[in-house]
């Protein structure tokens, strides 16, 4: 680890300007991911400005009906939230699907936004990696990559998104809001947050420098069953190698009649195809959609069975909604 | 004592009620939950010690063309940079403890090139980083598939690579029922929790490491001789170890590296592995590629068994896993061949884990009998009850006490065995269920190990050796032993171990720990008690030693008073002897197994599973049980997940650390019982115990996987058996059974 200075502001207006200020500055929260990225010397922020005493750590309603996430809000809180659990239940099962109990207890909404890839040679600086160090390559294509993505990835980069929570709030259409150190605020529609790699795969967000997440919003209940399927290699404890979030209205027979589909472990990015959602609700059939969500994908060797089990994941996905 | 013949009646056989079985809790457990217990890195003796990082080579093989340590020896708080160039001069490699930062040539990813010590840890893995090495490098060879062709009979280790009896390939061809299968299991790390760590100090000649290691006396002898000094200026110490699982039987870099840099400073110097350092850095268990082949009647009957096993071991070394060792004890068939062969490659030294041998060797073995029973439909305890042999098939000895059958038999009953249904044939919504067993074996042997007691004036007994306890339980059963052996409650036996500055002790491996110590414990006690009747001139033959006194004819006298104001000493000692050689020395065991498989997903999730198991004399029920569980949950991690990923193009492991190499986390970890058989093993040790810390992880991972092909009727034969591989066969399954409807 390099030595850093450590900055702990009391505002969301301290910490904008110290971002803006600061060259090469890090937010953090919970410490989760960075602390381990910092060990390795992937990221070797000069100030780390600590974020835990910005009043963002509140879940509240807004006029909308929806639910205003602070940045701050701890992944276990947050999956332990009454309306969350009642009325984001795909949110709710995704939350407690991640990671552990340890690990949710301190990581946070914005912090888990923003988690980095697994992809191992990502966190091996004797390999090449564009992501970490662009322009060198990418040591995953004709490597192992049983954990890589198999949708929208590039000669560049095929690493995923690991997080969980992330392909609920891409289901739920959440929005992310940010504050500058120029007193701006933005809203991100989540689907515009998270980036494809195409040849800058160490842009991640569509967060500007020095932009701070301040909350997430979501949108008014999605009525329906709520999903989260997640497939991995052990029972606690690791990243999905593909997870289905889905929100299911019933109509006349079972049927579906509207459907939000997002899927994880395939991509950079959460990964949502609405047009395979309204495939899914004309024709009822899991591979109808599925041969549109897949139509693209394309396998690199160890995660070439990615590709049917994403399939297969999304026909148990429909078989239980229908049986729900 | 020598072990030339069965023990006999001992005092440990009188007292059904006694100390020695108890499921007495650990003595040390309290100090290890409420972080008193300190580990080598934790140890507070020595005074401002510097702190060293190892700098590993990022190629696999070539050599180093220049190292440039300006910077690093620049940077904040540095106080030294070794590399080859100024490293101390090192005697020869003994076993597999090499000398470090030797010349240029670099052989595995990992190898140490340098190694900064400065006054933080966080300033020493800085400056470290600052190291600029530039390598001449050639492509590495880091695939055992692809280097079969060059594969040698390595020399032999404890025993040779080779053994046959009778015609195997004749027998095999003749066989009216073959079976010829080729099982993978992939390199495994420990993954222990404590990592690797030293605290080397200097004062004149002399040096004390501080450090995790689990046979203290093997280590002494060959850093001294590494060091050119006599055994006795090397002092270990490990008091207490958090996990070894083989990976701390022999001193590490880190700790010829702390020794070497504290000479060079003059200071003590206190190094840990990284987590990743762990993979490369110290040995791991290397991959397998075994051939089984099984000629049987058709009633299940073996006329011709073989077992060939290749493994990979670090250039120069030859190191190899003894996969079908066990394969020569277990079953009958008149005609049989084992063979093991190695080919050296650009990996990290691998080196024994848990059950070296056994724990990858039955998750072949074992399914292959399990394929074969399938082939001619018969169950497979039968099977195995058909091939039972009436001695050691190879030695042609018998064996100690062999209770392979009464476990499976009462495993079956316990487990429920009869609801097993066909291949395929049970579901229970989205999932199928499967059951599925295997026979456990793991080699008993007794090692040299000695021991001291002092019975003090107080009434208090100090016990003394080099043993060490790596999480087993060893404080605890050894007080156990001496207070039976006394007559002296567990509160008043102090157990001090951990340290070469003891009498010589076998240390922790091999599951001869309890027994080779406990036994040279025994005879030590033995001894004393011998001399206490003597002093107080009591007869022997009715002597009872119970409750702080020893009751003999009409007289009761207090062990205080016995020890007298000095106190009394006395040592014992332990040899294997002809015993050996006479008997075959095993325990056996028997695994049940039920999974769930995902129909739609391919998860594999253990349902429940028992283990049940015969070790000879118990010493404590609750050590002994969280042993055998332990065992059977690495059983499970290398059924399931297990799987260091090596890629070939850098001989670099990929996944390296805990959250991308999967070992069992609780929720993998259902309702897992062991029980253990009555049993006493008089050609064993004195104690009558056999042992335990590696039983329960041989032949588990076969339980499941044989499980797995229960429940779905595909058989995948490359370890772990993860969702990736048995998704083409419940395809292919699917698309039959659609074909057919």
């Amino acid at each position: 680890m390099k030595a850093f200075t450590y900055e702990r502001p009391d505002s969301v207006a301290a910490a904008a300007s110290l971002a803006a200020e600061r060259p090469n500055a890090r937010l953090i929260a919970g410490g989760t991911n960075l602390l381990d990225l910092m060990k390795l010397q992937i990221e070797t922020p000069t100030t780390l400005i600590d974020v835990n005493r910005l009043p963002l750590d509140q879940v509240a309603d807004t006029p909308e009906g929806g639910l205003r996430v602070g940045a701050l809000v701890r992944n276990a809180d947050l999956a332990a939230h009454p309306r969350v659990r009642k009325e984001y239940g795909v949110l709710a099962k995704a939350l407690l699907a991640g990671a552990s109990g340890q690990l949710r207890n301190k990581a946070t909404t914005a912090g888990n936004l923003l988690q980095r890839t697994r992809c191992y040679y990502f966190y091996d600086t004797s390999k090449p990696c564009n992501k970490r160090a662009p322009g060198s390559g990418c040591a995953a294509i004709g490597g192992y990559n049983r954990i890589m993505a198999v949708l929208g990835a590039s000669e560049s980069c095929i690493a995923t998104n690991p997080s969980d929570m992330n392909v609920a709030l891409r289901a739920l259409d959440a929005t992310v809001e940010t504050a500058d150190a120029g007193g701006g605020a933005r809203t991100i529609p989540i689907a515009a947050f998270h980036r494809l790699p195409g040849d800058t795969p160490e842009i991640e967000t569509a967060l500007r420098p020095g932009e701070i997440i301040t909350a997430v919003s979501l949108p008014k209940p999605v009525p329906g069953i709520h999903l989260y399927r997640k497939v991995r290699d052990r029972a606690s404890y690791a990243f999905a190698t593909v997870s289905v979030a889905a929100i299911v209205a019933k109509g006349d027979g079972g049927r579906p009649s509207a459907a939000r589909l997002a899927f994880g472990g395939l991509a950079h990015k959460p990964w949502r195809d609405e047009t395979a959602e309204r495939i899914l609700v004309e024709t009822g059939s899991a591979d109808a959609a599925a041969d549109r969500v897949l139509a693209g994908a394309r396998g690199y060797g160890s995660n070439d069975f990615k590709i049917p089990l994403a399939r297969r994941t999304l026909r148990a996905v429909m078989d239980e909604a229908a049986h729900a | 004592m020598e072990m030339n013949q069965p023990i006999g009646q001992t005092p440990l056989d009188g007292r059904p009620d006694g100390l020695v079985g108890r499921p007495v809790d650990r003595i040390d457990g309290r100090l290890k939950v409420t972080g008193l217990a300190p580990y080598a890195y934790e140890t507070q003796a020595l005074r401002n010690p510097a702190y060293g990082f190892i700098v590993e080579a990022r190629i696999a093989r070539g050599g180093i063309r220049s190292i440039d340590t300006a910077a690093a020896r620049l940077a904040p708080g540095v106080i030294h940079v070794m590399t080859h160039e100024n490293v101390p001069a090192q005697g020869e490699r003994r076993e597999q403890v090499w000398p470090q930062l030797q010349g240029t040539e670099i052989r595995f990813f990992g190898q140490p090139v340098a190694f900064v010590v400065a006054e933080t840890f966080e300033q020493a893995r800085a400056a470290a980083a600052l190291v600029a090495v530039q390598y001449d490098a050639q492509p590495p060879k880091a695939s055992l598939k692809d280097a079969l062709g060059e594969a040698y009979k390595p020399k032999p280790a404890q025993t040779d690579p080779d053994s046959q009896a009778g015609d195997f390939e004749g027998a095999f061809g003749a066989a009216p029922v073959q079976l010829d299968v080729t099982y993978t299991t992939p390199p495994q790390v420990h993954a222990q929790m404590e990592p690797h760590a030293t605290i080397a100090a200097w004062d004149g000649d002399k040096v004390v490491l501080q450090t995790a290691n689990q046979m203290l006396n093997r280590g002494q002898k060959s850093l001294a001789g590494l060091l050119g000094l006599p055994p006795e200026n090397v002092r270990l110490v490990s008091r207490y170890i958090g996990g070894g699982f083989g990976s701390k039987l022999q001193v590490q870099p880190e700790g010829v590296l702390a020794v070497l840099a504290a000479k060079a400073i003059g200071r003590p110097v206190k190094v840990a592995m990284t987590r990743q350092q762990e993979f490369h850095c110290a040995s791991h268990r290397t991959g397998t590629i075994q051939r089984v082949r099984l000629g049987a009647d058709r009633d299940g009957r073996l006329s011709a068994l073989a077992h060939e096993s290749w493994s990979d071991a670090t250039p120069g070394d030859q190191f190899f896993e003894t996969s079908a060792n066990v394969t020569r004890s277990l079953y009958a068939a008149p005609h049989r061949l084992t063979r093991h062969r190695i080919a050296n490659l650009n990996v990290p030294v691998t080196s024994a884990m848990r059950a070296p041998g056994e724990a990858v060797g039955q998750l072949a073995f074992e399914c292959a009998m399990d394929e074969l029973a399938e082939q001619l439909g018969i169950d497979p305890i039968e099977l195995r009850v058909r091939n039972e042999p009436a001695e050691d098939p190879e030695k042609k000895v018998p064996f100690t006490v062999r209770q392979l059958v009464p476990c499976m038999r009462e495993g079956a009953r316990l487990f429920g065995w009869d609801k097993r249904g066909d291949a395929g044939s049970r579901r229970e919504g989205r999932f199928m269920l499967g059951m599925g067993m295997s026979a456990a074996a793991r080699l008993n042997p007794l090692m040299p190990s000695a021991a001291r007691v002092r019975l003090g004036p107080d009434g208090y007994l100090t016990v003394r050796m080099a043993m060490t306890d790596i999480g087993t339980g060893t404080y605890t059963i050894l007080a156990q032993i001496a207070g039976e052996m006394m007559g002296l409650p567990v509160e008043r036996i102090r157990v001090e171990i951990g340290d070469t500055a003891y009498p010589m002790a076998a240390g922790s491996g091999g599951s001869f720990g309890a027994g080779s110590a406990g036994s040279a414990l025994y005879v030590a006690c033995d001894n004393l008690r011998q001399a206490l009747l003597k002093a107080g001139d009591l007869r022997p033959d009715d002597a009872v030693f119970a409750d702080g006194a020893v009751r003999a004819g009409n007289r009761t006298v207090t062990l205080a008073e016995l020890a007298g104001r000095d106190g009394m000493e006395a040592a014992g000692e332990i040899k294997p002897g002809s015993l050996k050689e006479r008997y075959s020395h095993y325990s056996f065991g028997a695994h049940f197994a039920e999974v769930a498989v995902d129909a739609d997903t391919g998860e594999v999730r253990l349902r429940r599973m028992l283990g049940v198991f015969t070790g000879g004399r118990i010493l404590n029920a609750k050590t002994a049980r969280s042993q055998a569980i332990g065992g059977m949950i690495f059983g499970v991690g290398a059924a399931l997940m297990e799987d260091g990923v090596l890629d070939p193009r850098y001989g670099s492991f990929v996944n390296r650390d805990l959250a991308e190499y999967h070992v069992p986390a609780h929720a993998d970890v259902p309702e897992i019982e062991a029980v253990f058989l009555p049993e006493r093993d008089d050609k064993a040790n004195p104690l009558k115990s056999k042992g335990l810390g590696e039983l329960g992880i041989c032949g588990a991972g076969a339980a499941l996987a044989n499980a797995v092909y229960n429940a779905t009727c595909v058989r995948v034969r490359d370890y772990p058996l993860t969702l990736d591989k048995l998704l083409p066969g419940l395809e292919e399954r699917e698309g039959r059974v659609q074909r057919r409807s």
